[in-house]
Parts: structure tokens; C-alpha cells; sequence
């Protein structure tokens, strides 16, 4: 062996560089122990909580969603107009008012200035009925954002009861199952949507009359039928997958031995430890269901009139889009923002919390 | 440096940088590798025995990072080589093999492939000297039916046989060192056996040097001239295997040495090595070992210690070898 | 005392059907006729290599799989599945692996406490958290600690913990499944002792599984060596160290490497030629001799079947050897 750089330190040297004897006197136990330091308590959750924080593209997108949830709950009781009625003014109604740009008022709404009345500025101006265009781009995101979630919920609620029945019993159960998620998968949901909306239209038509489900129109009722029967099979697999990967492991198989039931082993052990997964699903799911309403909604088969969507409003600016081309950019930011924003979000949860991307 | 010295490693430093913070796996270590010889880095998990390797190769994963020293290939620093001259550098010169021969061979492509590609990549051959070459190969490392297994995928073969067409595959290139990590901790004992009487056939036939990294002494002890102990990124002690066995210098390396079941009948209790081990996040001041070492003293919580030689086989990083030296002296004085 | 063993397994077996492709079906005799018994507070080291069913035959006999035939007596009484909820309190398992074992959204009071709630084993909250202190101090963990997440132990921490759990029953048996392998070498010693300890406390009896011969010696009174599926050789654990009669055992002894330059250096090692065969095509007769420098034609006819060669050594071979 050649050329260590440390050499053995000469007997002479060592007494002449006057090392302390009291420091070569044996540790105590209590001064170990402080030496040995164990990191601080964190939870799962806190831990992950930490790092989605340290995540800019995630805390953006929960900022800009918390503002379009606050705005859309607040505007409403702030601006003074309806989605669905035309701007009058002193009750009569204002016919001048249409299709203004942003910012700007009628000539009866000028002369009532005139007159020294107050009149809330139409934000993002008005459509081609006279109605004030920003509280109905408010109203179109209220509609999404509750179609995306109500949508996502049903897809959660059915996706997670099939897919965990199929990855705990297994065997011949779970072959059945999945062959049926298998057939669905494979239905064109598009056609589904046109085809369900058409045969509702008729079957339910006549017995929504006055009830609360009329105003969201049949339409609206299939879209969410379609989803309740077609896009929770997305949701089963990716819950009997993880169910089958935690089945596996040793703690399952230990809990097994200690005699646990069937029923604790998956209060207990397998679904908390797929929430994660589940829940960060669920969010991405939510933009997509947002992307199909609107996508829906622009082709005409999405809420009923005068309700508006962010994809109905889209496809109504549509006829005059080079005379008020913000109109459809209006809708357009709505949607895409919304939807980035769970998209970001939802990548940041699962950089946070899926148990696979941690080390 | 010597004539003999192939690679001379000075002061390597090599951190990660992860959301909680740098976590210097390895914090200043410095050995050589003479030619032909087998060096042994022998350490528990998180001791910095595998970045190490993966620093001399520059594969480190995106958040690692050397930090500092030099790595000297017959008096080129490895650290300061290009992109480029490091990939030709890689396989013809240093190779290295995995402790997983199924997840580092490809399972899309048969052995024989992967293999020829190997040998391709570093030479310019024709095709039916590379063909050739891959036979010879398999030949060397003492797969059976040769011609028959470059048709096969990875699959097909048993745990024993991907480590040794892993074995050709570094070798195909004749390369002055070979980096074998852990390479038969995932096969069984039997196995081991062959994989290990092979390495050392291998070395004594090629002449080349190893750098054999694993946690299990035993291993260590049949293989390995030179051994080198690590804890917490940080070399314990170094010298050739009857030093480091027979007169262990650091209370690290006595203590695991005290602490492996021996064979025979001999059922006294166990010696282990006390305390958990050390969270690389937050390493103490002084000594890493400090707080589950027996012997400790107040300076090991205070200062890390310093590589001391204890004769020209063997250097230790240990106070209790200093204050030996210290009350020796002290004696002699008091006469 | 009784005059039966603690445990007694007869003729036990399991076999997997594998499908090999889309129509065919291979069984995979993953254990195939295991017989042995383990005495009140003794250890039974069962070795063997990856994949010759040393976990199965651990897993089988506590019933977390069905076995296809053969039978269990725990204290003289046969095990069925009506009964085995019963018997969970006296039969317990520790895992290999101490990261996937325990359940990372649980705390270390809620790991060793979840035996309790599932037997109801205490009548108020603070005789819980009691009896649960009083386990993990058994083991040689920090109470302080109860409201720790698992992941935030270190492996030989959170084996201990597995260790807890396992004893929250007081059970009288504990299959040890690899308990050590995947811990360091200096976290190793410091569980082998507490298993010690914990048998020479409380009287435990222990089927200690592992593929490490050194530590299987230590621990055990008496070893048993498995190979695909059989046991091949079964008696007092030094007596198979030291005059090991089937070839098996023989080379298994000699590729131990041994942490001393010198013995190494002198001794010679029996190095096996090829490799473990598939258990989903065994060759007819005794399964080792393919590998085996023995092997006659009589060994490729009928399986050899356990004889015993001196008092309580039994091994499986037409060609013991020493």
C-alpha cells in the first residue's frame, strides 16, 4: 500500500501539541445519547403537505382555484344582475344593452348615470340578449365546476365499491368483474352521451317538469348517467390494482395471523393505504370531466337554456366571432384555467403523496 | 504514486441534494488500487460503499453530486473528463457489475445481443469477430451450451447464469478495473460460491484489479487483499485483509468482526454493535460511530478523527488509537 | 409436562397450479411431504435456498395458505380451519421483511396493539396503552416513541416492532420467516439476541427460517435442510455443522463464507455444479441429483426417504456420506 496521505502522528509531537487529557476520558451514556440525534416527528401527511408546498406549478394552481371558487360563490351576491335576465333599468328593460365590450355601459345606462344613479360595470360587457356577460361566465363555471365534481364523485363512489369487491375476493369474482369492465371499456362514450340524452329526453322528459333537475335539463342528467354507468371503469381498475399490490404485502398477511376479519383488514389496512392514489385520481378526474361537459356543452348537448356552462357559452359566441372575439376568450380562459389547475394540482398531490414516488 | 497504482482516489466527496436537505453520502475518502490486486469496500447500508462506486463511474442518479476531490486513473482525473471521454472511458477501462443481474439486463433483448453490443460499442470489429468474441466470452465466465444461450432472452436464465453473462458483458472490453457492487448478495449461497471462485479465476487469468463492494465479511475475507471498512461516508480503517481481520484498529470494525455467529458449536451470546444506524441527514459532530462505540470518549463526540497509520498495512480513523500512542508516551515519561 | 411436542407437522404439502401458458397448468410443489416436530421452548432452524419452500412450509402450518394435504397438531390437537382462529393466539409469525410488514399509516402503538383489539385482550383504555408499553420495553424499544410512524424507525427498529406485535398475544410458537436477512450485519446480532432473550424469558418455541447457516446455527437446537420442496437432512444443529452426511448439506457448509482470511484461505470448498432446477419441472427420483457428485442410477427411481443415521439424525440420501 502506497502514499496515505495521513501519517502516524510521532510520539514526541503528540505530547508537545498538548492534547487534553480530560477529553480522552470515557463518554457517559447521557453524553452519547445527546450526540445521537433522531430526526424530528413527521406524519405522513404533514411530510407530504411539506412538499407539495415546495411546489410552485401546485401552490399557483391552488391559489388560482381557490380565487375562481371564491369569485364564483361571492360574485353572484355582489353584482347586481341574473345569468338569465335582460339588464333593465328603472324596470325597463334596457334593449340598447347588447352585445357591449367590456367596461362599457348603454346609452340608457349613460343617461341614468347622467342622472346620478349607480351602475355596476359590466365586467366582461354583455351578450347579444343584453344580459351582463360576466355574472353568465360565473354562473357557466359554477355549472362545470359542479358538473366536474359531481361527476368525479360518482365515478369515485362506484369505481372504488367495483374495484374493491374485485381486488379483495380475487379469483373467480375478480375475473368476472373485470370482463365487465372489460365490455364497458370498450363502449364508444361520445355516442352514448347523444344516444342517452335523446332516450331520457323522452322517458324523463314529462316527469322533471317543475322539479329542481329540470333546470339542469335532461341533457345534463345523461351526462351524468353516462358517467355513473360508463367512466367509473377507469376508476375500478386503477382501485383493484392497488388493492391487489397491497394485498401482498407482509403487514396484510400479518394482520391474517393475527385473525383479523376480512372486513378490518380493509378498513385498516388496504384502503388507507390506496387513499392516496385514489383521492389524486379523483382530482385529475375532475378536469376531465370538466373538458367532457364543456366539450359537450359546445356541441350543443350540454345544460339547458338559459342555464349556461362554460362550453355552451363557448358555442354560443361562436356565430359572431370576429365582431366580439371576447366572448369566446371569456369561456375559453375559464375552462382552461380551471382545468390546468386541477391538472397541476393533481400532479403536485401525487408527487407529494403517492407512496410509489417516495423514498 | 507509484508505478503499480492504477487508480488513486483523494478526497472524494460526493452529496444528494432532496427536499430535506444534503445528505453527504460519502465525506472525504481517499484509497488506492494497485494493479492486480482485490480491494474490498465492506460497509452497512448507507455507509457510502455503492456511491462511492457510482462517483468513480460518474453514474450518479440526478441529485447526486461530487462535491470535491480527485479520482486519478493512471494520473487522469476521471472528475474532469468530458461527457464524451467518459462514455468511451466507461466499459473499455472501469466496468462494473450490479447486485440485480435481472433488473440490469434488458429483458426485450436476448443475451446475445446485449452482449455483442457490448463488445460494439468499444471496438470496431465485424460482426462475425464480434459473434466470435461473444462466444469466447460466455466461454470465459463458464456458461454451458454458449451457443445456445446467446438466443435466449434474460428470462430464460437462471440467477447464477445472469451474473455471469453480467460478468462478460463488463469483461468484454478487457477493462483495468472491475466495479463488481454486491454482486452476489441476491444469489444463494451455493451460487455465491461459484459466482466468487469465478471472480477469482477470472482476476488471476486477465490480471486485472477489482473493487469488490459488499456488507458481508465473509465474502470480504475470501477475495479481498486490501480492505477497506466504512461508516456514515467515511472510511474507518484500510489495509490488507489479515490486518483488518486479526488486528482490527477501530471499534467499528471490531465490533462487527465480534458480532457475526462463527461456525462450529458455540452457542455463546452474541456481541452486537449497539444503537441504530446513523441518520446520514443530520451526522453528528466528531465521530459518526461515536454514540454506539463503547469505548467513547469525550473527543470522539467533538472531533472527527484523523486517518492515523497504525503500521505500513493498515490506517485507522479511531481517537482510541491516539490515545494509545498518548498513554504509551506518557508512561515512558513517568520513567 | 406432556409428553407430545409443541408442534407436530405430518406429511404436509402444498402445491400451486401455475399456468404456464394460456391451456397448461404445472403444479408447483412448493412443499412436498414435510414431517417434523418442534418441543416446547425449542428452536428448529429450517435452511435451504430461495425457493425451496422454507417460507411455504412456515406460512402453510399457520394456515395463511390452505395446505393441499397433510395435518398440524399444536399441543396434541389437530388444526383445522374452524378452529385455527383459536389457536391464532398461541401461534404467531415474524416477517422478513421489516418495511412491507408493517402498515406505514399506523403508529408503533397501533402495530403492537392490533393483536389486542382484535382478541379483546384488555378492558380499558389505559390497560392498553400498559400492556403495550410494557411489550415494546420487551423488546428493547423507547416508549417515548408510541406516536412514531413506522417508516420513521430504522430496519432493526421496526423488526422489533414485528417482534412486539407477534408476542402481544402471548403466543407459545413463533414461525420466524427470515427474521434477520435483511438487516445489517451489526443490527443482526443485536435481534438474534432479543429472540434469545425472549425464548429464555418466556419459554417460546421458535421455526426459525433462514438461508444463512451461521445464523441458523446459532439460534437452533436442532436444523433441518431443505431442498425443493423436502427435507433432506434433520437433526442436532451441531452435529449437521460439523458431520453433515448428505451431499447437499456437505457443499451448503463449505460455500459459507467464513469471515477469516486464513480459514478461507485453507479450506476446500465443494463448489456445485449448475443450478437449482425449476420446481415446476423436477427431475423423478431425488431431487438434488442433478447436482449431486453421488448420484447412481437408484437415485433417479424412487425418491430416498428420511433414515436415520445416529439418534435423532435423519437425511435423506442412498449415499450418505462421513
Amino acid at each position: 500500500m502506497s502514499n496515505y496521505s495521513a501519517d502516524m502522528i510521532p510520539k514526541k509531537r503528540l505530547l508537545s501539541l498538548q492534547l487534553d487529557a480530560a477529553k480522552f476520558e470515557r463518554a457517559s451514556d447521557a453524553e452519547k445519547e445527546q450526540h445521537d440525534v433522531m430526526r424530528e416527528s413527521t406524519t405522513f401527511f404533514k411530510d407530504g403537505m411539506r412538499k407539495l408546498f415546495k411546489n410552485p406549478l401546485a401552490v399557483i394552481s391552488l391559489v388560482v382555484l381557490l380565487l375562481i371558487i371564491v369569485t364564483i360563490v361571492i360574485a353572484p351576491m355582489i353584482v347586481p344582475y341574473k345569468y338569465s335576465e335582460m339588464i333593465t333599468i328603472n324596470g325597463k328593460r334596457d334593449r340598447s344593452a347588447k352585445n357591449l365590450p367590456p367596461f362599457t355601459y348603454s346609452q340608457m345606462e349613460l343617461k341614468a348615470i347622467e342622472e346620478g344613479q349607480e351602475i355596476f360595470p359590466h365586467i366582461f360587457g354583455t351578450d347579444e340578449l343584453s344580459r351582463d356577460y360576466f355574472i353568465r361566465v360565473v354562473y357557466g363555471a359554477r355549472v362545470s365546476l359542479s358538473v366536474g365534481f359531481f361527476a368525479s364523485l360518482i365515478v369515485l363512489i362506484i369505481g372504488l365499491l367495483f374495484g374493491s369487491i374485485a381486488g379483495y375476493a380475487g379469483g373467480k369474482v375478480d375475473l368476472v368483474l373485470m370482463r365487465i369492465v372489460d365490455v364497458i371499456y370498450s363502449l364508444p362514450d361520445t355516442l352514448m352521451v347523444i344516444l342517452l340524452s335523446v332516450v331520457l329526453d323522452q322517458v324523463l322528459g314529462q316527469s322533471l317538469q317543475g322539479t329542481v333537475l329540470a333546470s339542469l335539463g335532461t341533457n345534463m342528467i345523461s351526462l351524468f348517467v353516462v358517467f355513473g354507468l360508463l367512466y367509473w371503469v377507469g376508476m375500478a381498475r386503477l382501485v383493484r390494482g392497488q388493492i391487489l399490490s397491497i394485498k401482498t404485502n407482509e403487514y396484510v398477511l400479518a394482520a391474517r395471523a393475527m385473525g383479523a376479519k376480512s372486513g378490518r383488514i380493509i378498513r385498516k389496512h388496504i384502503l388507507p393505504n390506496c387513499m392516496s392514489v385514489i383521492i389524486i385520481s379523483t382530482a385529475l378526474q375532475i378536469p376531465s370531466a370538466i373538458f367532457t361537459e364543456s366539450f359537450l356543452s359546445f356541441i350543443g348537448l350540454g345544460v339547458q337554456a338559459p342555464m349556461p356552462s362554460l362550453g355552451s357559452l363557448a358555442n354560443a359566441s361562436r356565430q359572431a366571432l370576429q365582431a366580439y372575439p371576447y366572448k369566446l376568450v371569456f369561456p375559453a380562459l375559464g375552462i382552461c384555467l380551471i382545468v390546468l389547475s386541477f391538472n397541476l394540482l393533481g400532479d403536485g398531490l401525487r408527487d407529494a403523496f403517492d407512496p410509489k414516488l417516495r423514498r | 504514486m507509484s508505478e503499480t497504482t492504477l487508480l488513486q482516489v483523494n478526497d472524494l466527496r460526493t452529496s444528494f441534494f432532496t427536499d430535506s436537505g444534503e445528505v453527504k453520502a460519502v465525506n472525504g475518502l481517499s484509497f488506492s488500487l494497485e494493479r492486480g490486486k482485490v480491494l474490498g469496500i465492506v460497509g452497512e447500508s448507507g455507509s457510502g460503499k455503492s456511491v462511492t462506486a457510482y462517483s468513480l463511474l460518474r453514474i450518479l442518479t440526478d441529485s447526486g453530486r461530487v462535491t470535491g476531490g480527485q479520482v486519478l486513473f493512471n494520473g487522469e482525473n476521471i472528475l474532469e473528463f468530458s461527457p464524451q471521454k467518459m462514455h468511451s472511458f466507461r466499459g473499455s477501462r472501469i466496468s462494473m457489475i450490479f447486485q440485480d443481474p435481472m433488473t440490469s439486463l434488458n429483458p426485450v433483448y436476448t443475451v446475445g445481443n446485449q452482449l455483442r453490443e457490448a463488445i460494439r460499442i468499444h471496438t470496431d470489429r465485424t460482426p462475425e469477430q464480434v459473434r466470435e468474441r461473444a462466444l469466447e466470452m460466455l466461454q470465459l465466465v463458464g456458461v454451458n451450451e454458449p451457443e445456445k444461450r446467446l438466443t435466449q432472452y434474460p428470462h430464460e436464465l437462471s440467477g447464477g447464469m445472469r451474473q455471469r453473462v453480467m460478468i462478460a458483458m463488463a469483461l468484454a472490453c478487457e477493462p483495468d478495473i472491475l466495479i463488481a457492487d454486491e454482486p452476489t448478495t441476491a444469489l444463494d449461497v451455493t451460487i455465491q460460491a461459484q459466482i466468487l471462485e469465478l471472480m477469482q479465476e477470472l482476476q488471476h487469468k486477465l490480471g486485472m484489479s477489482i473493487i469488490m463492494i459488499t456488507h458481508d465479511l465473509g465474502v470480504i475475507a475470501d477475495i479481498c487483499d486490501e480492505i477497506i471498512v466504512m461508516y456514515a461516508g467515511r472510511v474507518c480503517e484500510r489495509g490488507t485483509a489479515d490486518e483488518i481481520f486479526y488486528n482490527p484498529c477501530h471499534e467499528y470494525t471490531k465490533g462487527l468482526i465480534r458480532s457475526i455467529p462463527t461456525i462450529g458449536a458455540n452457542h455463546d451470546k452474541l456481541i452486537p454493535i449497539a444503537g441504530n444506524p446513523v441518520d446520514l441527514l443530520n451526522l453528528p459532530k466528531g465521530c459518526a460511530f461515536a454514540s454506539r462505540c463503547d469505548q467513547a470518549m469525550k473527543i470522539c463526540l467533538t472531533d472527527a478523527p484523523e486517518e492515523i497509520r497504525i503500521n505500513e498495512n493498515h490506517i485507522a480513523a479511531c481517537w482510541m488509537n491516539v490515545k494509545k500512542v498518548y498513554d504509551e508516551a506518557k508512561e515512558e515519561e513517568s520513567k | 409436562m406432556s409428553n407430545h411436542p409443541l408442534v407436530d407437522v405430518r406429511h404436509l404439502k402444498q402445491y400451486f397450479t401455475v399456468k404456464s401458458d394460456m391451456l397448461t397448468k404445472l403444479q408447483l410443489k412448493a412443499v412436498d411431504d414435510v414431517s417434523f416436530t418442534i418441543n416446547q421452548g425449542e428452536t428448529l432452524g429450517l435452511v435451504g435456498e430461495s425457493g425451496c419452500g422454507k417460507t411455504t412450509v412456515g406460512r402453510t402450518l399457520l394456515r395463511l395458505y390452505k395446505p393441499t394435504a397433510g395435518e398440524v397438531y399444536f399441543d396434541g390437537n389437530l388444526i383445522t380451519d374452524d378452529n385455527i382462529n383459536h389457536y391464532r393466539k398461541d401461534m404467531q409469525i415474524v416477517f422478513q421483511d421489516p418495511y412491507s410488514s408493517l402498515n406505514p399509516r399506523m403508529t408503533m402503538a397501533d402495530i403492537v396493539g392490533e393483536p389486542l383489539d382484535i382478541h379483546g385482550l384488555y378492558k380499558t383504555k389505559a390497560e392498553r396503552r400498559d400492556k403495550i408499553a410494557e411489550l415494546v420495553q420487551l423488546v428493547g424499544l423507547n416508549s417515548d416513541h408510541m406516536r412514531r410512524y413506522a417508516h420513521e424507525f430504522s430496519g432493526g427498529q421496526r423488526q422489533r416492532i414485528g417482534i412486539a406485535r407477534a408476542l402481544a398475544v402471548n403466543p407459545r410458537f413463533i414461525v420466524c420467516d427470515e427474521p434477520v436477512s435483511a438487516l445489517d450485519v451489526s443490527i443482526q446480532a443485536q435481534i438474534i439476541n432479543t429472540f434469545e432473550e425472549l425464548q429464555a424469558k418466556l419459554g417460546i418455541a421458535y421455526l426459525f427460517i433462514a438461508h444463512d447457516l451461521l445464523v441458523v446455527q446459532h439460534m437452533s437446537q436442532r436444523i433441518a435442510v431443505m431442498y425443493l420442496g423436502k427435507i433432506v437432512e434433520i437433526g442436532p444443529a451441531d452435529e449437521i455443522i460439523e458431520h453433515p452426511v448428505h451431499p447437499y448439506t456437505q457443499s451448503l457448509i463449505s460455500a459459507i463464507p467464513l469471515p477469516d482470511p486464513n480459514a478461507a484461505r485453507k479450506r476446500h470448498r465443494i463448489i456445485l455444479q449448475g443450478d437449482v432446477p425449476s420446481p415446476l419441472h423436477m427431475p423423478e427420483g431425488c431431487p438434488f441429483r442433478s447436482r449431486c457428485r453421488y448420484a447412481t442410477e437408484e437415485c433417479a427411481k424412487v425418491c430416498p426417504t428420511l433414515e436415520e443415521v445416529s439418534s435423532g439424525h435423519q437425511v435423506a440420501c442412498y449415499h450418505p456420506q462421513g
